[in-house]
């Protein structure tokens, strides 16, 4: 066990949150010792039938003294304040512009999105030097993004766009905490944050698959799958059109709604026939046993990118 | 004894306790408890149903504190270990903190303190016992029928629309409990305004029925917002109506706000108490007038008023404002002054007294150094960039557990070991009583210092499993949690016992000046023989011209006389 | 004087009598704080969602509103009346109001059940089948059938008060001199009232002006 790890400083502004802990600490400790000395002090002193003076207090003891140590309080608690919270503290540097990451947090994982379509789950690689910009949302209940070695964190929320910016400056692989409670298997919902030096995460971005964003691999199964075939508003046979379809209240017809969301989409490319909307014919063929989940995560991202109205490309 | 008074003289040439009937032997039936409007026996149904809780909220957490010995979660599973720490924290805050002192000490001291026959309603604080029970038995039912898994805090949406355990019951029991801490508060309002003894003026108030008025106060303002805010969590739980939902439009943190504009105030439900109990034992075992007793009024008004606005610093990182943050961090310096205030009189009170290290009095010290520390991490927590990093960690963990155990429980042992004489008669073992009081205060230490350091390392609260490198911290805290379920264990055995065979106490075992003490113990039934005047200022433990004598305790001057 | 309204601990009615009026007035004081978080919520989500609260607001049933907000004011006159007669000794007039009051009190209970029924026809209750599209909408009227319940539990539970009035007195109208009840029954019954005077606009003309 390397108890000289847990502390360590891996990003911009850590050696500054650490310092002002510090500072708060040794403050602290002078306040404690002065109480926990002049209590001592009194009650040994002051224990009973010693000779110490009794009678009167001394003359300076009076409520000036008392004005006095309120004020004294008061002003190094709001000098405190000054110093330590109210100037504004930048994450990253303006000079480069920062890698912006997607977060989508749910019980109990972190998916990670990267700029060039990489995904991770659970893991976060990062190169070391580089202003990094994340913009997360919550897929359920809330959760929150804490990396210790960092000194970051931030809720992620529901229907809710959060952002965090920090800069590392050590490589190494860093704990991912949830810090947030969010149920059965909260304290699993962990992950890696890996710092790379730059030709290590150019190297680890090569390898990675090479391919378009989620929403685009999904348009492709959509032509390949023969979903098209159907739900293309140009196509002859009577399918819903999908597109703007995403987040909006279905009807069926057994006189439900259904808000169309990943569960809901889901059911439908598997379980066709559940949840057959109003005003068509129940002709879906089941895809239970056609597609596995990434390639149904794949569709519904595509689903989800279309736009009313989008011109679809043929 | 070298020591004994005019007062205690006076006391003892009265005929034996048992002679006039007290309020314990008034009645002597089940019934007569069930159905009593005494204020001293409704303290003690309170005393008795919070000693309950207090040990089933220390069961839950021991297990999951046994369970946290090693990194894996190996002892009980994920869900069972959520269920524990949500108990722990549901039946430790509302069920033992928020009525720990008020509900007992409260209810049997204030009218005897401000010279009252009873409390302003009798019949009214009876019905909030009743209340306290029927949340109770809610909440019963919830661990029975398998358990809440939300934490205390009942964060939507997790708590209205995604856990599968039992929130409905959990909330309910909350919810009717919260009444009954409402007509607590205004009863004891009431009380302190229309029942004080001639005499007793508003600045003759001993500092515990200050502290009794301003926590009322507090619950009276803050309870209702908490009632309704987990009234609506609960409405969208049970109809699905979109109220907190964001998936239907809602905002995710309004229930955090109203939730923390209660549970911030309530921490001061919880320390308020515990400071005016503390000026009485300070004062007591000091020999001394307390010091600046004006600002001690003041404070406790202070803290009661600027802690309904500093709820924000709860949700640092939750997604408020910048400038939001910034407001609410200053008021939590802010409200940190009037603690200080209140640290530095005590130690100023010791100056130049008596003093004597009974139990009562090392409970204090304790309380003392326990309370500072815990408010000087809430400094840090009051800081920004740091709160960011320790938020949801071990050190917030540690931080409430300082105040509220290290603070509240202490004062709750320090009352109890105080008062214990004039509540039963009895004097316990005061060799047994001063061992405790060390042994909780290290035991306590052991526990909970060491988790501030792993929560500065980055060690999440409310984890089942964790990173092997914070295991050695768990370790000692699990280790300091045994010894402090010892030192909790003690006083149940030597105070029961002494209950039944201890030595008679007197009226005024420790001499001390409150009215409270002016009477037999125990008290009888209506409290005083005869109406009392109040003649003096409390505290008067010295004549004000020439303090206390150097070799022997100095005749006090008692607040009034019965009579 | 009767000894039936002086209750432990006091000595003397005037002394007990004020503080029960002082009590009523702190519990008031937690109702506000009661209702202050729903109205603090409402006022959240009205600043969010301006439009869709002002349509929502327009599907509330505006005659049921009106009449029922008529009647508890009708009714908040018999209670000032009732309890004005009690302190100045007209016992036979208070036992006259007292029901009056009740009677108009479970007259509202009745139309607001009606108008509930008529809401549900309309699916005006939040989930499947709502008809307003309007994100924020359903909130409205998540808003709406929670206070206007909270409400109609307080008029019930102020019933209840009034009739026990009316009981309590029965064999001995002199105890209404002497006891508050008179009054901290009013003085409650005028608070449920206010509370329905600010949800009336905030519900039934918030969508018409």
């Amino acid at each position: 066990m390397d108890l000289g790890n847990l502390f360590v400083e891996a990003s911009r502004g850590a050696a500054e949150v650490d310092t002002d802990f510090l500072i708060l600490l040794l403050i602290s400790l002078l306040i404690l010792t002065l109480v926990v000395t002049l209590v001592l002090v009194f009650a040994i002193r002051y224990r009973r039938g010693s000779p110490a003076k009794r009678g009167l207090l001394p003359s300076f003891m009076s409520h000036e003294f008392e004005i006095g140590w309120t004020a004294a309080t008061a002003f190094l608690f709001i000098f405190i304040f000054w110093w330590l919270v109210a100037p504004p503290r930048l994450a990253g540097s303006p000079q480069t512009p920062a890698l912006q990451i997607q977060i989508y947090a749910k019980q109990w994982m972190w998916k990670v999105e990267h700029p060039n379509g990489a995904r991770e789950i659970n893991t976060l690689h990062l190169p070391l030097n580089t202003p990094v910009h994340l913009v997360m949302t919550s897929q359920d209940v809330i959760h929150s993004f804490y990396v210790p070695a960092f000194r970051v964190k931030h809720d992620v929320l529901p229907e809710r766009v959060s952002v965090l910016d920090f800069y590392p400056t050590q490589t190494g692989t860093f704990h991912l905490f949830c810090a947030e409670y969010c149920g059965t298997d909260h304290s699993q919902m962990t992950g890696d944050i890996i710092v790379m030096r730059p030709e290590d995460y150019a190297h680890w971005r090569e390898v990675q698959p090479q391919s378009d964003t989620l929403a685009a691999e999904g348009e492709a199964l959509f032509h390949s799958l023969g979903c098209s075939g159907c739900h293309d508003p140009a196509s002859p046979v009577h399918a819903p059109d999908l597109r703007g379809v995403y987040g909006q209240s279905v009807p069926l017809q057994d006189g439900r709604h259904v808000v169309a969301d990943d569960a809901y989409i889901r059911d439908c490319i598997l379980m066709p026939q559940l949840n057959v909307p109003a005003g068509y014919p129940p002709i879906m063929p089941s895809f239970a046993n056609v597609v596995d989940d990434s390639q149904i995560e794949r569709l519904i991202a595509y689903i989800r990118s279309l736009r009313p109205g989008q011109e679809l490309p043929k | 004894m070298s020591d004994v008074t005019a007062d205690t003289l006076r006391y003892s040439d009265l005929p034996p306790v048992m002679a006039t009937p007290n309020y314990l032997t008034h009645g002597r039936t089940l019934g007569s408890w069930l159905t009593a409007t005494d204020h001293k026996r409704i303290g003690l149904l309170y005393a008795f149903s919070i000693t309950i809780f207090f040990f089933i909220g220390s069961i839950a957490i021991a297990i999951d504190r046994l369970d946290l010995l090693t990194p894996a979660a190996d002892l009980v599973s994920d869900d069972t270990y959520n269920k524990l720490f949500t108990l722990h924290g549901i039946v430790m805050v509302w069920f033992f903190l928020i009525p720990s002192i008020p509900a007992t000490f409260g209810n049997f001291f204030l009218p005897l303190m401000i010279g009252a026959k009873d409390v302003a309603f009798p019949r009214l604080n009876l019905t909030s016992w009743y209340l306290f029970i029927i949340g109770a038995c809610f909440t019963v039912a919830c661990i029975v029928a398998g358990g809440v898994d939300t934490g205390w805090t009942f964060y939507t949406p997790y708590s209205s629309q995604y856990s599968h355990s039992y929130v409905a019951a959990a909330a309910a029991g909350v919810f009717i409990t919260g009444f009954s801490s409402i007509l607590t508060g205004l009863n004891f309002i009431a009380t302190t305004h229309m029942l004080r003894a001639p005499g007793m003026s508003w600045f003759r108030l001993p500092l515990f029925v200050w502290s009794m008025y301003t926590t009322s106060a507090v619950m009276i303002l803050a309870t209702p917002v908490l009632a309704i805010t987990l009234f609506l969590m609960t409405a969208e739980r049970l109809f699905d109506i979109p109220i907190f939902d964001p998936s239907q439009g809602g905002d995710p943190l309004l229930f955090q706000h109203l939730f923390w504009f209660y549970s911030h105030p309530a921490v001061y439900i919880m320390i308020l108490p515990a400071m005016g109990l503390i000026s009485e034992v300070f004062t007591c075992f000091a020999r001394r007038r307390v010091f600046g007793y004006a600002a001690m009024v003041y404070a406790l008004t202070a803290i009661a008023v600027i802690g309904f606005f500093v709820w924000g610093h709860h949700m640092f990182v939750a997604g408020e404002s910048p400038f939001a943050n910034l407001v609410f961090s200053f008021l939590s310096f802010i409200v940190a002054v009037p603690s200080a205030i209140k640290v530095f009189n005590w130690t100023a009170t010791l100056y130049r007294g008596q003093i004597t290290f009974e139990s009562p009095m090392l409970y204090a010290l304790g309380f003392l150094w326990l309370f500072t520390v815990g408010g000087l991490t809430g400094l840090f927590l009051a800081t920004i960039p740091i709160d960011i990093h320790v938020t949801d960690t071990y050190f917030v963990v540690a931080h409430f557990h300082y105040i509220m155990v290290g603070g509240t429980v202490s004062a709750f042992f320090a009352g109890l070991h105080y008062w214990w004489p004039k509540i039963t008669g009895r004097l316990y073992h005061e060799a047994w009583a001063r061992f405790a009081a060390l042994l909780m205060f290290f035991g306590f230490n052991l526990t909970f210092f060491p988790q501030f350091i792993m929560g500065y390392a980055g060690m999440p609260r409310r984890y089942h499993a964790y990173a092997p490198e914070f295991q050695i911290f768990h370790v000692l805290s699990t280790a300091g949690a045994a010894v402090l379920g010892a030192a909790y264990l003690m006083p149940v055995g030597y105070l029961i016992w002494s209950a039944f065979y201890g030595d008679r106490a007197g009226a005024n075992p420790w001499q001390a000046t409150g009215l409270e003490w002016q009477t037999d113990s125990p008290p009888p039934k209506d409290n005083f023989r005869a109406p009392p005047v109040i003649t003096a200022a409390p505290y008067e433990y010295h004549t004000a011209e020439e303090g206390p004598p150097s070799h022997e305790r100095g005749l006090h001057n008692v607040q009034g006389t019965a009579g | 004087m009767t000894s039936d309204a002086l209750r432990e601990p006091w000595t003397d009615l005037g002394r007990q009598r004020e503080s029960s009026i002082f009590a009523i007035w702190l519990f008031l004081g937690t109702e506000v704080l009661f209702f202050g978080g729903m109205f603090t919520s409402y006022a959240a989500y009205r600043f969010l969602y301006p439009e869709a609260f002002l349509a929502a607001g327009h599907e509330t049933n505006i005659y049921y509103g009106s009449v029922n907000t008529l009647i508890l004011l009708i009714s908040s006159f018999f209670m000032a009346a009732g309890d004005l007669a009690a302190r100045a000794g007209l016992f036979r007039f208070a036992r006259i109001c007292f029901p009056a009051t009740a009677i108009l009190g479970m007259m509202f209970l009745i139309l607001k059940g009606f108008e509930y029924n008529d809401d549900l026809e309309k699916h005006l209750f939040p989930g499947p089948g709502f008809p307003l599209p309007e994100a924020g909408a359903a909130i409205f009227w998540a808003f709406y059938w929670v206070m206007t319940f909270i409400h109609a539990i307080h008029l019930t539970i102020g019933i209840g008060a009034v009739i026990r009035l009316q009981l309590a007195s029965r064999h001995d109208p002199d105890w209404l001199k002497h006891s508050a009840a008179p009054e901290v029954t009013a003085l409650y019954w005028h608070f449920v009232d206010v509370i329905w005077v600010i949800l009336f606009p905030l519900f039934y003309l918030a969508g018409r002006s």
